[in-house]
């Protein structure tokens, strides 16, 4: 690119002036700027960030039908006018070209081919094609050989109509959301601590706190504008302290003050360390200890989630009880734990001495308010449940937990993670509203509010993610339907696990996606799908909060949203295919009715007519259906939640207001949950009362450190991390579409220490081939840049689809919460 | 070379739509290499150093960093792009002030220097390599959408401007 100077950009411009008044039609040339305010208006309006867990509110502006800008919306809470690179360039997302717009069969001669090239079809074509798989496994070995793979990224309604579908309609639990991958061990911690999903606190707690502590969350990238709020509180408040905790260093480490990278696995024991500290120290907050919590020690030897003939796993002792426990007290916990003091800690952990006993007086002085977050470090381990359950014993200690700025606080990954995943209800083990499967008492309800006879929701938890893979390889999940997410490339263990399920020639996989992905190639139909704004929708973010957005421009083609296809296709089934005869004839008024007639067109959710969408919207949806399908289907849900600490206020509300934290109680948002005075559900006089259990008290966890899975030995001598970059989102789909967010970081690479680079004989920028026990993969080497592992670790980014590192990780899960362990497996490298 | 890239873009641009119907299906992101096979990895692109400033995509985008950042420490003692960037320091660097909004707290509120929300640069502010999209956008900016004659406004998207 050859430099201009500004005097040969003013000769330049000169000529082309001059140029242009010789023939070209005077209007466009009256001056060079548009000032016609009727030409140069663009609509305005707001809508969730498509990206991560924070939930930014954007301004989206629209002129003829098109996206042409986004910026941080300044009415928003959460980000106040601010957005990461990636929130800034969501304006061009939806426009690679390469966009699906036309359903994509194998084919070979005209019909369906497992092994034939993909072919344009019709929509009709496609969903004929799939309700025959889908009736064909039913028919032969029913509603456990169907299912679903969906995710954190869709919609309220389209994650409450896909698990409706499957649990009440097809009668199956074997519907999963990639959210699973992502933070189920933060929901059991919170199950088993408080009984009742998500953070107690909020976003403002940030600007109330005098210390944050990491637990391997590297918020600087993962979630940027909480990190700024962070900065923004430590660097204008000269007392605040930041400590991070990692395996590696980090962007998070450029604000810390206290940083400590730890040997995998150990974080175990430091928490434990700090428990052990408060005891010893007299910082028990005895009177919030006495009155709102009680002790359990944790049953141990669960195993690692693995096939059941895995060597770890027939050495487990509990992997049948993995969340048992029994009770214990104050004395016996102080006991446990403490065996953690702070030389052998320090030992174990590689975490110098003086950094362990500067965390653990941090949160030891009753006067300096904690807030901990916890990522993707915490939730993708083997004992994730448990490092939840050990972040809330030290708050539970020291009281320091619901008030402004003390906050144990989990971070979500993905945009509605809190809002589908975990509060709709989409995992295999769950009903709307943090309610269970397998709870006789939590079907009935379920039951009740879908108008479907006793006994129709299965009693039994399907199959989570991993096992899906597992069961697709071993034949006993035949028919399998992925929405928003590319498990291909984001699964664990893609060759020995996930490919031979999805090509297995039993099997039929159906991908819904908005462009090409690793799974769409993996697929046999591929759907596409409308995105983000091109369709009504909804997310619910990291702090409860859940927001709404208008269409505001078409999909392109024959794209149509995840919503539009999932009760398209419920219209393929007569109610005798789903349903055997005698539960039928238990309610008889769905005898010839078709899945559709049950789960939309019921009264309930076909109730709100199409106008009372509000003027100047599209809504494809709505007006294929015939009624506001989307209002709908949230007031149905929001049956599940209100009266029950769940309480959403009611949906128009959510299109005029930036996002409300439930419960939404007498239309007041809660900031602060479980504590007199604010959260509406503690009565006066109680002070605090963590009413998810049913004796009000929070349990605190007697939980030892365990190994890893899999750790480096002589065959296999490094660490192998994994995560995301900022400038990508997930497997880079979108951003990896943007030339901009491309060309930041066009392919992943391995970010490795010098002297391991030294002893491998590679310098930064050579080829090398990282392998594990299970595949291989080609990279090149970087000694510099964001991540700086020690030496013995190596991190890879997951983004770049021409590099799948998965392939290599290991598909161990934590035996509570079932999701995979990605940061942890041992691999070789060898130069190339 | 600049040339060249720009032949080979357009030469692309024009094949696409014929491409597209024959073509076997893929994913550009990853190249031809079938799933279970291993890709060899692209060279490690250095970023444009040219310091030539790029057309942003509408106004309220950040601007990319038209220069190499290696090696600059950006922690919370010290800023390296302030030392160029910073309001009094532009005379003498001629590199663009920051923008006035950096200045402002969360509130609004105008500060006496940059606001410590905005610190971390490399938040909103990335560097470019110079290499050709694996796939064409086609992200049209609102100048373009007013320049078009009235009665077809934006259809067909033409590619992005250069």
């Amino acid at each position: 690119m050859k430099k201009l100077t500004r005097r040969d950009f003013i000769k330049q411009t000169a000529a082309v002036t001059a140029a242009a008044s010789a023939g070209i039609p005077a209007e466009s040339l009256a001056s060079n700027v548009v000032t016609d305010a009727s030409r140069t208006q663009l609509t305005w309006n707001k809508a969730p960030c498509r990206f991560c867990g924070v939930g930014c509110g954007v301004n989206v502006g629209v002129k003829d039908g098109r996206v042409v800008a986004t910026h941080g919306d300044i009415q928003a809470e959460v980000n106040r006018g601010l957005n990461c690179v990636k929130g800034y360039f969501l304006s061009k997302i939806m426009y690679g070209e390469d966009r699906l717009t036309r359903p994509l069969l194998r084919m070979t001669n005209g019909k369906y081919d497992k092994n034939g090239e993909f072919t344009p079809i019709s929509w009709d074509a496609a969903f004929d094609i799939m309700a025959e798989k889908f009736k064909q496994a039913l028919r032969e070995k029913g509603p456990t050989a169907i299912g679903m793979f969906g995710s954190g990224q869709w919609t309220v309604w389209e994650g409450y109509a896909a698990a409706k579908m499957f649990k009440a309609g097809f009668r199956s639990n074997n519907i999963d959301p990639n959210a699973r991958h992502c933070m189920a061990s933060a929901v059991a911690g919170f199950m088993r601590t408080f009984g009742m999903d998500e953070p107690m606190g909020c976003y403002e707690d940030i600007e109330a706190a005098d210390a944050f502590v990491l637990w391997g969350s590297n918020m600087a990238e993962m979630h940027p504008i909480l990190w700024t709020r962070v900065t923004d509180r430590r660097l204008s408040a000269p007392h605040v302290k930041v400590a991070v905790l990692s395996t590696f260093e980090h962007r998070s480490f450029e604000l810390s003050d206290n940083s400590m990278i730890f040997r995998p696995q150990t974080d175990l024991a430091i928490l434990n360390f700090i428990a052990n500290y408060i005891i010893q120290n007299n910082a028990v907050n005895k009177d919030f200890v006495n009155k709102h919590t009680r002790f359990v020690l944790g049953n141990t030897s669960i195993g690692y989630g693995l096939r059941p003939d895995h060597p770890l796993q027939k050495a487990a002792k509990n992997a049948g009880d993995a969340s048992g426990g029994k009770p214990i007290d104050l004395n016996e916990f102080a006991k446990f734990v403490s065996q953690y003091d702070v030389d052998s800690v320090a030992k174990l952990t590689n975490v110098p001495r003086d950094r362990l006993l500067r965390l653990a007086q941090m949160y030891a002085d009753p006067k300096v308010k904690v807030m901990s977050f916890f990522t993707m470090g915490m939730n993708q381990h083997t004992r994730g449940t448990w490092c939840s359950n050990l972040v809330y014993n030290i708050h539970l200690l020291t009281g320091k937990i619901s008030t402004p700025g003390n906050s144990p606080f989990s971070l979500t990954g993905q945009p509605s993670a809190c809002g589908t995943a975990r509060e709709v209800g989409t995992f295999s083990h769950r009903l709307p509203a943090d309610m269970l499967v397998v709870n006789p008492k939590h079907r009935e309800v379920a039951e009740k509010i879908w108008q479907l006879p006793p006994g129709t929701i299965p009693d039994k938890p399907g199959f989570h993610a991993v096992m899906q893979s597992r069961m697709l390889k071993d034949s006993k999940l035949n028919v399998y339907w992925t929405q928003v997410t590319n498990n291909v490339q984001a699964g664990p263990n893609v060759m020995q696990e996930i490919l031979p399920g999805w090509r297995n020639p039993n099997n039929f996989v159906i991908v819904s996606d908005v462009y090409p992905t690793a799974s769409t190639l993996a697929a046999d139909l591929v759907l596409p799908t409308a995105m983000w704004v091109e369709k009504e929708g909804a997310y619910g973010n990291a702090e409860r909060r859940t927001q709404f957005w208008h269409q505001l421009v078409n999909p392109p083609g024959e794209a149509r949203s995840d919503l539009w296809q999932l009760v398209e296709f419920s219209k393929r089934f007569k109610m005798e295919e789903v349903w055997p005869k005698d539960l039928l004839d238990k309610a008889p008024q769905w005898r010839g009715k078709t899945m559709y007639d049950l789960l939309f067109k019921n009264g309930v959710v076909d109730k709100f007519p199409n106008s009372q969408i509000e003027a100047g919207y599209a809504n494809d949806e709505a007006k294929a259906f015939g009624y506001y399908i989307q209002k709908g289907l949230f007031e149905e849900y929001a049956q599940f939640g209100r009266g029950h600490a769940h309480d959403l206020a009611s949906f128009d509300v959510y299109h005029k207001e930036r996002g409300l934290r439930w419960p939404v109680v007498n239309g007041k948002e809660t900031q602060w949950r479980y504590r007199e005075g604010t959260d509406p559900y503690v009565k006066p006089g109680e002070g605090y009362r963590f009413y998810g259990m049913p004796d009000g008290k929070a349990v605190i966890f007697a939980l030892p450190y365990e190994p890893a899975a899999e750790e480096p030995d002589n065959e296999f001598p490094y660490w192998l991390s994994t995560g995301r970059v900022l400038e990508h989102w997930h497997t880079g789909t979108m951003t990896r579409r943007v030339p901009e967010l491309y060309r930041a970081v066009p392919n992943a690479v391995c970010y490795m220490h010098r002297d391991d680079a030294r002893k491998l004989g590679v310098r930064r920028g050579e080829m090398i081939e990282i392998t594990s026990r299970r595949g291989s993969m080609r990279t090149r080497v970087e000694t510099g840049g964001r991540v700086r592992p020690p030496a013995g670790l190596v991190y890879v980014p997951f983004f770049d689809a021409s590099q799948l590192i998965n392939k290599l990780t290991l598909d161990a899960t934590d035996p509570i919460s079932f999701q995979t362990d990605y940061k942890k497996c041992a691999v070789k490298i060898r130069k190339v | 070379m600049t040339t060249m890239k720009n032949l080979t873009a357009i030469l692309l641009l024009l094949l696409s739509p014929l491409l597209a119907q024959g073509q076997e299906f893929q994913d550009r992101m990853r190249g031809a290499v079938p799933l279970d096979q291993t890709t060899q990895p692209p060279q490690i692109a250095n970023p444009d150093n040219s310091d030539v400033r790029r057309s942003r995509n509408y106004a309220m985008q950040p601007p990319v960093v038209p220069h190499k950042i290696e090696g600059y420490q950006i922690d919370k003692n010290a800023n390296r792009c302030m030392m160029c960037h910073a309001r009094t320091r532009t005379q003498e660097s001629q590199a663009p002030m920051i923008s006035v909004t950096h200045f402002m707290d969360r509130d609004g509120n105008f500060l006496a220097e940059l606001s410590p929300r905005r610190y971390f640069c490399l938040q909103c502010h990335v560097p470019q390599a110079n290499l050709t999209p694996l796939v064409n956008n086609r992200f049209v900016d609102v100048d373009t959408i007013l320049n078009q004659p009235a009665n077809q406004p934006g259809n067909p998207a033409p590619a992005r401007k250069k």
